[in-house]
């Protein structure tokens, strides 16, 4: 690990203003960042700790949704009563990512901003445009396994490895953030990720320095909340497709559903054009293969993962199918 | 110490990696070779472009550690874990994976089990820290230590202190009523420890022995004599 300065930031104003000088990062849980700090992926030469300024609760927001503050652990946000019961679908994805360990430090904020796992990112001996822009990506060629099918560009087909947030687009969060100009601004979970294009190396869309406050979620959405992940393992283990759904249907009639998608993409998929082929539908299981062919619209796989395209269908398939019978 | 195989091969992910092949060949090397390899380790640096070097920063820390204040002074670099280890000579937690994968290192950190490994020692200013030195109560063992000697749930041991203090967190969250990925219904708040919930909520530690059903029996055993 290279060397670093330490400070305790007193106020998210200042944090922003420290953490937009060069060389400069933020630290929150630190379980991702120390990771790669250790491989010298990431090489900040100065660490600004947010971990005491709160953040931490979550409150009523406006319109009856929930505002959750950036430094609310993973751990807490899963267990608390008012997740459990109105926003099922992300205390479900957040059990199902990491460890208890891990999910006992990392944050609200910092799930949304963790690095891809793509295995060449985090080998310093091989190409990666995300981690050295311009030195091109061994994934194209190589084991690509993990790697995305939809959004991806010749630069880049890293995948975002978050659960959270793949519930958090299907919730359609908003992420309240401050500048080190101290200008707060609200940014639409759809528009917080970008895809790789020709700048792989830039995961979101925030500024330097910006930091996250709190993510809200809108009112309760009616409907079963499901969050099914696909994986080598049966516990702590990255996905390889993920669907998070909120199905609103009675009697097999689908009113409603909301779906989106990890391990597909750089950043969390959601097609809402596939919802609204299910909307008012009754469920069969050609009605749900329609949705999956509008999801995989410019969908491709590079090799080891052309498992994925057919590994969506059937897990959208049996995703939908529960949600709209237990619904 | 004879070695009849290069230590540190060529492969096809780049020059200079130390084979598994070597590693296994070489009996002695934990003993032996860790000089040579922290040597080589220093001499090739990664391919992060190198910008002009800090020294090292050093700061003040203090830690409540198993009860006991102990201040220190430690490079901003230092984890937890190598506070635990090589500053305070205090070596219960386990360096495994050092990356958080395997649990070896999880303490308690204000009463939540944390992957020592992967926070600095710095950020922990003021907490206060239970590491598995601290679970008896002087010469009476933590029911969890106790239990795992009764089911055997152990083989090497080195997962042991990691393993114990997860499970003293984890039987602290269940009681709480948090849910994990198996928990049926998320609405209630009674946690009903099957061997699925224990498997589920301790798989963030591993052990390369697979004692895995006996630290799942005597975990299951320490839930029910404290509840």
């Amino acid at each position: 690990m290279k060397a670093f300065t330490y400070e305790r930031a007193g106020t998210p104003a200042a944090a922003a203003a420290a953490a937009a000088r060069p060389g400069a990062r933020m630290i929150a849980g630190g379980t991702n960042l120390l990771d790669l700090m250790k491989l010298q992926i990431e090489t900040p030469t100065h660490l600004v700790d947010i971990n005491r300024l709160g953040l931490d609760r979550i409150e009523p927001g406006e319109n009856g949704g929930l505002r959750i503050g950036a430094m609310v652990r993973n751990s807490d946000l899963a267990a608390d009563a008012r997740i459990r019961r109105d926003y099922a679908v992300l205390s479900r994805a957040l059990l199902a990512g990491a460890s208890g360990q891990l999910r006992n430090k990392a944050t609200t904020g910092g799930n949304l901003l963790q690095r891809t796992r793509c295995y060449y990112f985090y080998d310093t001996a091989r190409p990666c445009n995300k981690r050295q822009p311009g030195s091109g990506c061994a994934a194209l060629q190589g084991y690509n396994r993990m790697h995305a099918v939809l959004g991806a560009s010749d630069q880049c087909i890293a995948t975002h490895p978050s659960d959270m947030a793949v519930a958090m687009r299907v919730l359609d969060a908003q992420v309240e953030t401050v500048m080190p100009s101290r200008t707060r601004r609200v940014i639409p979970i759809a528009d917080f990720h970008r895809l790789p294009g020709n700048t792989p190396h830039i995961d979101t869309n925030l500024q330097p320095g910006e930091m996250i406050t709190a993510v809200t979620l809108p009112p309760p959405l009616p409907g079963h909340h499901v969050y099914r992940k696909v994986r080598d393992r049966a516990s702590y283990a990255f996905a390889l497709v993920s669907v998070a759904a909120i199905v609103d249907a009675s009697g097999g009639r689908i009113r409603s559903a909301r779906m989106a998608f990890g391990g597909l993409a750089h950043k969390p998929w959601r097609v809402e054009a596939a919802e609204a082929r299910l909307a008012g539908t009754v469920l069969d299981e050609a009605t749900v293969n329609a949705a999956s062919d509008t999801v995989l619209a410019g969908a491709r796989g590079f090799g080891h993962n052309d498992f994925k395209l057919p590994l969506l269908r059937r897990t959208l398939q049996i995703t939908i199918d529960e949600a709209a019978r237990t619904a | 110490m004879k070695f009849e195989t290069p230590l540190v091969g060529a492969d096809e992910h780049g020059a200079g990696r130390l084979t598994r092949r070597a590693i296994f060949q070489s009996g002695a090397l934990l003993v032996g070779a860790q000089a040579p390899l922290m040597a080589h380790a220093q001499a090739t640096p990664a391919a992060a472009p190198v910008a002009a070097e800090l020294p090292p920063q050093r700061m003040q820390v203090q830690l409540q550690i198993n009860g006991q204040a102990h201040h220190l002074e430690v490079d901003t670099r230092t984890s937890l874990l190598d506070a635990l280890r090589e500053n305070l000579r205090m070596t219960g937690s386990k360096k495994g994976c050092d990356h958080g994968q395997c649990g070896a290192c999880t303490v308690l950190i204000d009463s939540r089990r944390t992957n020592a490994c992967l926070t600095l020692a710095v950020m922990h200013d003021g907490q206060s820290v239970t590491t598995i030195e601290g679970m008896a109560q002087g010469d009476t063992l933590h029911p969890l230590q106790q239990a795992f000697l009764q089911h055997d749930g152990f083989q090497c041991g080195y997962c042991t202190p990691g393993q114990i203090c997860s499970a003293a967190g984890m039987l602290a969250e269940a009681r709480l009523g948090m849910p994990s990925h198996v928990t049926r219904d998320l609405d209630s708040s009674n946690v009903a420890l099957t061997d699925e919930e224990i498997r589920e909520r301790m798989s963030g530690n591993l052990c390369r022995c697979s004692a895995y059903p006996n630290i799942v029996a005597a975990i299951r055993d320490a839930s029910r004599e404290r509840s």
